[in-house]
């Protein structure tokens, strides 16, 4: 039998293309090589009841993968380290249904209309590929819109004074803001920034079926209980609700059968260690912006940009400890945000002019953060003050952070690829991560952290740090791990642009050099923004899986 | 009784733990249960099904059921991973795709072994000094202990809640949450 179109990975951009191709017919087979705690496995049109406020379960015992002693990775900085300086946990984005949705704490902005034109609105960096991307916010802009009703966002439109324009509301609105946000959002407007209500994939308001969020606060790295958030089960339910979708977890692809120009399907390795193959018209890859890459090198698809261009967020942590308590584990982790990092305002340009670079762009930046015991009580010294340290609470419940998701710029040099001797359990290469930062990001870093010291001290911290990850080399006090980026915002390993020259798909996600192969996550992105990349990508693929049912504007 | 230590590794276990997060006005490790998580990590596999992942949504604390104590079955890979982890690969050929592994079981064997059996009976400074000399595994049975001080009760650790309460922590909060009036004035 062959099936209207494979997926592989049931994350954000594959369940998007699930959910449109079944809504417009076709029968799809959804192939995850993670295990399924999204939807109830006897019934797989309701939701399962996995998840917990489980902080050993969920941090420090892999549930959502991947399990490293299974699924290692590995990284180098660059070729001079040889053929890997670290084996284990490499940019790990979950590998389970639902995908990197699942672990999110489900901030999703839109990207802004420049984003998407680097090279045109600003110009070049020497030693980056910064490009502008095949299409515009405006072409994207009625996706967005479909994205966020689809895995339903809380916001408040006109909030943010950098906000790209918008056709329409946010399905809900905004929910509960913390009590440290609003604190440290009224230092940050005493400063001049311009904090707002973070764009959250969490129900404010019962929203399609699934109850209003009830603020418990284990969002980023957790999996909801109450399915109150949007990871791509509203997506996944409906696909599989349609009848014409099939879902195989714990299911690996190891190859894309090919023939000329066209994809005639994939091998497949289920969980009896059995290989077979799946027949289908069409094949959309949406497997992330490192196992995406590995996929095509194993199947021996070889454009010289594939795994190129590896893009994470250069993150940058400013924390700062309080007199008093402020509760972060009340509530959704991070309720605001602000974008004044990402414009290229007169003390950038100059900071950038020091600096030797033509303009300098930071990222988003995050008030709060997650707030759990056992991370706190590891970061503090054995012996007699763990106890006092652990009521004092400095570095949880007393400690209020920033962190900015800084644009990191794509360049040839940062890849993926596979690695010469690590196999995975099953037998193939695992994906190897070349990564340094361009010194773009540490200056942009270096720049705009000070502002987030002073927004600090004015809320009254006695004491604050900065940190980057990767740290800055140099700075390296862990070895390899403090090379390894901690962001799992990845991507840019298969570029998107009009010329197969210069890029691995195009403008709809379609793999230049074969007619029916899609590629529907973040690997497609030309720059990284300084914006988690979840929206970007679901508004992406709602846009290509459109075009592979012959329609230009949102089903 | 341990399950996977014997009497006398669990009883220098509990001496280092104590060290690690010593008694004072709250409980300390051992009251805790960090020694009874780390043995229950360590025989996870005598159990089934074994202690790995608890279950979900809710532990019965805050309403609901008391699910957490209803643990998951594990997958084919997942038992692969964790008996690995646990066990170490011990020369089985589909443990050792990528070489060898030293299992939790066989550092904790060597480790405890090598801060004496006379460990329980020599001053605190002196374990302190032990403890001080054999860094990789104080630091792992660190790390251990602070997921059996302030974990969920279900892994064998945080006995009765005793270290979420210590440090006025709620832990899991489902079904209840909180209010919006709670995030935002707590």
């Amino acid at each position: 039998m062959t099936v209207d179109a494979v997926i592989v990975g049931s994350g954000p951009g594959g369940s998007t293309v699930a959910d449109v191709l079944t809504r417009a017919g076709w029968n799809v087979v959804i192939v995850e090589k993670g295990r399924n705690h999204l939807l109830d496995p006897d019934e797989l049109t309701k939701p399962a009841a996995d998840y917990s406020n489980d902080e050993l379960k969920f941090i420090y015992r892999y549930f959502l993968g991947p399990d490293p002693l299974i699924e290692p990775r590995t990284f180098r900085r660059g070729e001079e380290e040889g053929d890997h300086s670290y084996v284990g946990e490499v940019n790990s984005i979950p590998t389970t249904v639902g995908g990197g949705g699942t672990h999110a704490d489900g901030k999703v902005p839109r990207f802004r209309e420049e984003d998407f034109g680097l090279l045109s609105t600003h110009g070049p960096i020497e030693g980056a590929e910064v490009a502008d991307w095949p299409l515009t916010y405006d072409d994207l802009e009625p996706f967005y819109g479909q994205a966020e009703g689809a895995i339903g966002v809380a916001g408040t439109a006109g909030a943010n004074p950098f906000a790209a324009w918008r056709s329409g509301p946010y399905p809900m609105p905004s929910g509960a803001p913390m009590y440290g946000a609003v604190r440290s959002s009224a230092a940050a407007e005493a400063l001049g920034l311009h904090p707002y209500p973070a764009p959250t994939a969490a129900n404010s308001v019962p929203y399609d079926g699934r109850p209003a969020c009830n603020n418990c606060g284990f969002c980023a790295f957790f999996g909801c209980p109450i399915h109150a958030k949007g990871d791509p089960i509203a997506l996944l339910l409906r696909a599989m609700a349609s009848g014409r979708a099939e879902l195989l977890s714990e299911t690996f692809v190891s190859r894309l059968i090919t023939d000329g120009r066209r994809a005639t399907g994939v091998e497949v390795i289920g969980p009896d260690g059995a290989t077979r193959r799946i027949d289908a018209r069409h094949v959309v890859i949406a497997a992330g912006a490192v196992e995406t890459p590995r996929l095509l090198l194993l199947s021996g698809i070889d454009h010289h940009l594939v795994g190129r261009n590896f893009m994470v967020h250069f993150q940058t942590f400013v924390i700062g400890i309080l007199p008093e308590r402020v509760h972060g584990h009340k509530g959704r982790a991070v309720t605001h945000v602000h974008d004044d990092a990402m414009i290229i305002d007169d003390a950038a340009r100059a900071a950038a002019a020091e600096a030797g670079l033509p303009w300098i762009r930071g990222g988003l930046v995050e008030h709060g953060g997650p707030s759990l015991p056992v991370m706190e009580a590891k970061i503090y010294p054995w012996g007699a003050k763990h106890k006092s340290l652990m009521r004092a609470s400095p570095m949880r419940d007393r400690m209020w952070a920033f962190t900015m998701q800084g644009e990191d710029l794509p360049q040839l040099t940062n890849r993926v690829d596979l690695d010469p001797t690590v196999r995975d359990v099953r037998g193939f290469p695992v994906a190897r991560v070349t990564y340094r930062p361009h010194r773009h990001e540490i200056v942009a870093s270096a720049h705009h952290a000070p502002r987030l010291v002073r927004v600090l001290e004015d809320m009254g911290a006695t004491w604050t740090m900065t940190s980057t990850s990767p740290l800055v080399e140099g700075e390296d006090r862990r070895g390899a791990l403090s090379a390894i980026p901690m962001s799992r915002h990845v991507m840019g390993t298969t570029r998107m642009g009009d010329d197969p020259k210069t890029s691995v798909v195009d403008a709809f996600g379609r793999i230049h050099d074969l007619d029916n192969v899609v590629v529907a996550d973040s690997s497609v992105f030309v720059t990284s923004a300084g914006y988690g990349p979840t929206l970007t990508l679901v508004a992406l693929a709602a846009r290509a899986a459109a075009a592979m049912v012959g329609r230009t504007a949102p089903t | 009784m341990p399950l996977w230590l014997t009497d006398e590794e669990f009883a220098i276990l509990c001496a280092a733990c104590d060290r690690l997060v010593p008694e004072d006005e709250t409980a300390g490790a051992t009251r805790a249960g960090a020694p009874d998580y780390i043995d229950g990590l360590l025989g996870a596999f005598l159990v089934d099904p074994p202690r790995i992942w608890a279950g979900g949504p809710t532990s019965g604390r805050q309403g609901g059921e008391a699910a957490f104590a209803r643990f998951h079955r594990l997958g084919a890979l997942d038992e692969l991973a964790w008996r690995t982890r646990i066990e170490g690969s011990l020369g089985i050929p589909e443990r050792e795709f990528n070489g060898p592994v030293e299992g939790l079981q066989q550092r904790y064997r060597t480790g405890l072994a090598e801060l004496g059996p006379d460990f329980c009976d020599i001053g605190p400074e002196d374990q302190d000094e032990r403890l001080r000399s054999r860094r990789a595994f104080t630091a792992l049975v660190y790390e251990h202990c602070c997921e059996g001080m302030y974990g969920a009760p279900e892994y064998g650790g945080n006995r009765d809640g005793v270290g979420w309460a210590a440090i006025e922590y709620p832990g899991d909060v489902q079904p209840r949450g909180w209010s919006d009036v709670e995030v935002a004035n707590p």
